[in-house]
């Protein structure tokens, strides 16, 4: 009897066949509408900033060094590939790929970063209103016109007290 | 050198020990999918085995949380002395999407040091063989940190030196690109 059941038991694995995947000798491709790794595209980039809005693990890091140069750190670390940034970016600038084999022994290879200029407002000079009329004033863009010789001014970096370090953005985890 | 250390060390198979500190079980399935005869991990030598003490490789899903934190350091320290440890998911490589709460510590190289990350949420079981396979020296990583910079202006911007007035009537001349 059990002769017979490990016979029929042989028969079964003989009809499945061989199924495993020839996977590290082929490459695998993945389904069509498979989430990846973003890339950020820097020629359509506008630096809205929305994609860092949007991030619910709070990945993409908006940073300005100044009023002009705005940089945005995508760090892949705890990216659920979820898709919410290619979503909601106006000009198509993120995309999903298909890269999934991301396998490093250093988390900062995941890490990609865009720096941008940032046109200002030919009125106010600046691109983004401050919530309080201090903080207006307090603004790195703010601009001082010479009214004397009736110029305009470009005075960007008068608030900035040294020179800024970018490379020093860091998420705290506490 | 760990790659040369990997191939010297764990030539033959590794065994691998498979520890959950509080992740959502989504990368275990895939873990346990890697074992399945379709990706067949075996003919690689990688084995489950269920005690640390008999593992060469932990895997470890989920940040590192309040609650199995002592867990984790235990099972770490229960390895034999030249162990690997693979951050397999978002949550073990960044502390996943819930990383400000208040029960999650972060990712889990906050409590065990970590030598090789494998991002996803949860990753394929193709991109765990091939993290095993990075760490064992068979393929090389084909990721690198990219950095874009913005050379020219997009825009067009005024120049206050173009900045002329004709007729009393200030117009902006020369609209091309800085």
């Amino acid at each position: 009897m059990s002769v017979l059941s490990k016979l029929k038991e042989a028969l079964v694995c003989l009809k499945a066949g061989r199924v495993t995947l020839p996977y590290p000798a082929q490459a695998m491709p993945v389904p069509e509408k498979f989430r990846g790794r973003p890339i950020f595209d820097v020629a359509k980039c506008t630096g809205c900033g929305g994609c860092a809005n949007n991030c619910p693990a709070r990945e993409i890091l908006v940073f300005d060094v100044c009023q002009e140069v705005r940089v945005l750190q995508y760090l892949g670390r705890r990216c659920a590939y979820c898709g919410r940034c290619a979503d909601v970016c106006p000009e198509k600038a993120v995309t999903m790929s298909h890269e999934f084999e991301n396998a490093t022994n250093a988390i900062g290879d995941i890490k990609q970063r865009i720096e941008l200029f940032m046109s200002t407002c030919q009125r106010c000079g600046r691109c983004f209103k401050e919530p309080t009329t201090l903080d207006q004033l307090k603004m790195k863009g703010y601009r001082f016109d010479d009214v004397a010789h009736e110029r305009w001014v470009f005075r960007s970096k008068a608030y900035l007290d040294s020179e800024p370090v970018v490379d020093d953005i860091k998420i705290e985890w506490e | 050198m760990l790659k040369n250390l990997c191939q010297k060390m764990f030539g033959r198979s590794l065994w691998v020990y498979h520890a959950n500190s509080g992740g959502c079980n989504g990368c275990d399935i895939e873990v346990l999918n890697v074992l399945t005869p379709y990706y067949d991990a075996e003919r690689f030598g990688i084995k489950l085995v269920g005690s640390p003490r008999h593992a060469d490789a932990m895997l470890c899903q989920g940040p590192a949380m309040r609650s199995t934190a002592q867990a984790l350091k235990r099972a770490y320290d229960a390895m034999p002395a030249p162990k690997l440890v693979f951050a397999i998911g978002s949550c073990a490589c960044g502390g996943g999407i819930w990383f400000d709460s208040y029960s999650v510590l972060g990712p889990v190289e906050k409590l065990v040091p970590v030598n090789f990350y494998i991002p996803g949420c949860p990753p394929r079981p193709e991109a765990i063989i091939y993290g095993v396979a990075v760490a064992l020296g068979l393929v090389d990583k084909k990721t690198a940190p990219v950095q874009f910079k913005q050379i020219e202006l997009p825009i067009p911007r005024y120049h206050p030196g173009d900045l002329r007035g004709r007729d009393e009537l200030v117009v902006y001349e020369k609209v091309e690109k800085v």
